[in-house]
């Protein structure tokens, strides 16, 4: 696929938003039934894509491999709140009814665990093999995908992408894949996507987006529109008729329920100026008080990139270099000989949260954050980074005692 | 020119191997293969001791000096430690270079100051020794006359005869100041000396005496306002040391009457891949592999470096 891939594209020219501007009408959209679906994931295997989705296990909502679509979770739906998530089975028709579960497709293209590289010091050399993502043979496929993680994904393509000079094997993973977003119909107690403009119509970033329609009187289906050339070969694919005015209707009056019932908000305007001049505020040795500083945010979150180094080695001789998700709330993350440079749990959520609202933008011209709320929903204690912004914002300019925080 | 994020080290064989104090040893290193690697002054790399690890290491030797790449390393961990266990001989992996560099190239007749702390004068090196030979080139060719010694307005405490015997050494509007706790934990002494030598204004200190001292005794900072080789408007400072160290040489070189946009410090944090992607070198806005080491000593470095546990 490669030149035609809008990923691939995204990374060469630098970013998700100098790219072509993000279309979210459905002007030329394609109308699929169940059959369409069940015929995209059938074309998709043909391709050769190791096609992956949601399904339900252990209770949540997670990415696995796709069979058919029988494996989609049908009739569930998420209820979410800060610290708490449940899911329930009912009768309804729709396969995409529900909002993020806690894998996000950060881990397709930048997995929790890999091997960089192999390698053999033997003789006065040294003898490399390559690492996991030069064995992994066949591209992903991602079906069901929301639209906050294709902008998740494109944050990534500037952080580990790096315009296509950054890490190898991210690149190498994000360019074979292909990804079909689902705009969201019901989002959770804790997405704020429309705060973040990513949400929760589809703009750019995929190469396929479906819009699920059902109950309004013109049958279970999906509206399709394609998001590059690949995404335009495989919808020609598939059986379905041009969208009619009906369908962009149904589809209008869906997304604008979807805007009107996100659960959070987050006023994004001067949001990195005024944190950046409110790190010492005392807010932050407020939920230092109820923070545990376990890292689950950092490992829910679409975006959060941070990896550690370690290399092993066997008997045998051979040597491995292993990168792993690593968390700014693990006291290790920021050690230098001596110790710890934040070693109070107040300096860890300040570097998280004021670098994915505030000093990302510094970085990497983006916001760190998408309005996803999974670090909302998976905090055990129910922090939520859009209550913690607006307390600062509230109180901008107060300043922390000299005692400091623990 | 920073190197891309290539995940395998390049091999490199350790060819010289040098104790230059303590805990701290100097390894010169030479690619198995192909061309040595380019690096400008204050850039780093990441070295690997195969099996155990890998570190972020400033390069110490100067660009062009010689073939081989010099790595000074402290004994603080356990790659530092098997990186200065290593013998001549054996291998170590080289990926760089990485980060901000000096600026040296770009420097035209500005006076140089560089304050150094303890092994902060490793990423400094390379610097003083590519302005002590180019500026000593640039005054023969010029032929111009010799500038009034140093050490006419300052005498350096150690008193040295051949200063009265060999003629003068050219005026390199350079001063070196190098600060150490105690004197068996200074470094490169000899390039101190050469530099010294070349009509570079050099001065060590130290905090604590030990019998047979006879230099300086007290912080680096309280040399600044005594340098007489440069003027506070006609010079750029080079700082690199502990944070704290660098906070207050800095202080020491605005009081002195420098402009803060024209005073740099070399910064350190964890670092895991050297090329923007690991994200453990997050300071403030800074991401320091890739925004640094070197930045200049703006208002928001200082204050980065004023927070607590920034």
């Amino acid at each position: 696929m490669g030149a035609s891939s809008p990923w691939k594209a995204q990374h060469i020219a630098g970013a998700p938003n100098d790219t072509a501007p993000a279309r979210t009408d459905a002007a030329d959209a394609t109308v699929l039934d169940v059959e369409g679906l069940v015929t995209l994931l059938e074309v998709l295997a043909r391709r050769g894509y190791r096609v992956l989705g949601p399904r339900v296990r252990d209770g949540a909502i997670v990415h696995g491999e796709l069979s058919s679509v029988a494996d989609l979770p049908r009739g569930w739906h998420d209820a979410q709140s800060p610290g708490s998530y449940r899911i329930e089975h009912t009768d309804d028709e729709a396969f995409f009814a529900w909002a993020v579960g806690p894998s996000s497709p950060k881990r397709e293209v930048f997995p929790a665990r890999s091997v960089a590289w192999r390698g053999r010091v033997s003789e006065g050399e040294v003898a490399f093999e390559d690492g996991d993502a030069a064995s992994e043979q066949r591209p992903t496929a991602l079906v069901g995908a929301r639209p906050c993680e294709a902008a998740a994904l494109g944050v990534l393509d500037r952080v580990l992408g790096d315009r296509g000079a950054g890490d190898p094997h991210f690149l190498k993973r994000r360019e074979g894949a292909f990804l079909v977003v689902v705009e969201c119909a019901t989002p959770s107690g804790t997405c704020f996507c429309d705060s973040m403009g990513t949400g929760p119509a589809a703009g750019n970033g995929f190469d396929l987006a479906l819009t699920e329609l059902a109950g309004d009187g013109g049958g279970h289906r999906f509206l399709a529109r394609a998001g590059s050339e690949i995404g335009a070969e495989v919808l020609s694919c598939l059986p379905g008729r041009p969208a009619d005015e009906a369908d962009r209707a149904a589809r209008t009056a869906l997304l604008e329920r979807a805007r009107t019932s996100m659960g959070r908000v987050l006023d994004t305007a001067g949001l990195p100026a005024l944190l950046a001049r409110n790190v010492e505020h005392p807010r932050f040795d407020e939920v230092a008080e109820r923070c545990l500083a376990c890292g689950n945010c950092t490992l829910v979150c679409p975006t959060c990139f941070c990896s550690t180094v370690e290399d092993a080695s066997d008997v045998a001789g051979v040597l491995e270099r292993r990168r792993s998700w690593s968390s700014c709330f693990d006291l290790a993350h920021s050690y230098l000989h001596g110790g710890p440079v934040r070693a109070s749990t107040m300096s860890r959520y300040r570097q998280w949260m004021t670098h994915k609202l505030s000093t990302w933008w510094d970085q990497f011209e983006t916001s760190g954050c998408v309005g996803c709320g999974r670090c909302i929903t998976w905090c055990p204690v129910g922090i939520d980074i859009t209550e913690e912004a607006a307390a600062i914002r509230r109180s901008d300019g107060a300043r922390r005692g000299r005692r400091g925080g623990r | 020119m920073t190197a891309g994020c290539g995940l395998r080290p390049r091999p490199h064989r350790v060819v010289g191997r040098r104790r230059l104090a303590g805990d701290v040893v100097s390894l010169e290193l030479e690619p198995l293969e192909g061309e040595p690697l380019a690096f400008r002054a204050g850039q780093f790399n990441m070295l690997t001791a195969f099996g155990v690890g890998e570190v972020a290491i400033s390069i110490s030797s100067a660009p062009g000096e010689g073939s081989t790449l010099h790595h000074t390393v402290r004994d603080v961990g356990a790659v530092s430690h098997a990186l200065t266990a290593s013998r001549v001989g054996s291998l170590v992996g080289v990926r760089g270079a990485f980060g901000t560099d000096w600026g040296v190239d770009a420097l035209e007749a500005e006076d140089v100051v560089v304050v150094a702390g303890g092994i902060g004068l490793a990423p400094l090196r390379g610097a003083i020794e590519q302005l002590v030979s180019s500026r000593t080139r640039r005054r023969r060719r010029e032929g111009a006359p010799e500038a009034p010694h140093p050490g006419e307005h300052h005498p350096p405490r150690e008193a040295r005869e051949h200063h009265s015997t060999q003629p003068r050494p050219p005026h390199l509007h350079l001063s070196v100041l190098v600060g150490a706790r105690r004197p068996d934990q200074l470094i490169f002494e000899d390039d101190l000396e050469r530099w010294r030598e070349a009509g570079a204004e050099v001065e060590v200190t130290v905090d604590l005496a030990t019998p047979g001292w006879e230099g300086g005794v007290g912080v680096v900072t309280a040399l600044v306002p005594r340098i007489t080789a440069c003027e506070p408007d006609r010079s750029v400072a080079f700082v690199c040391g502990p944070e704290l160290m660098m906070r207050f040489s800095a202080r020491a070189l605005l009081d002195w009457g420098m402009d803060p946009e024209r005073i740099f410090v070399s910064l350190e944090r964890n670092m895991q891949c050297g090329c923007g992607i690991c994200g453990h070198c997050q300071l403030g806005p800074l991401l320091l592999c890739r925004d640094g080491p070197v930045v200049r000593y703006d208002r928001t470095v200082a204050s980065l470096l004023q927070e607590r546990e920034r």
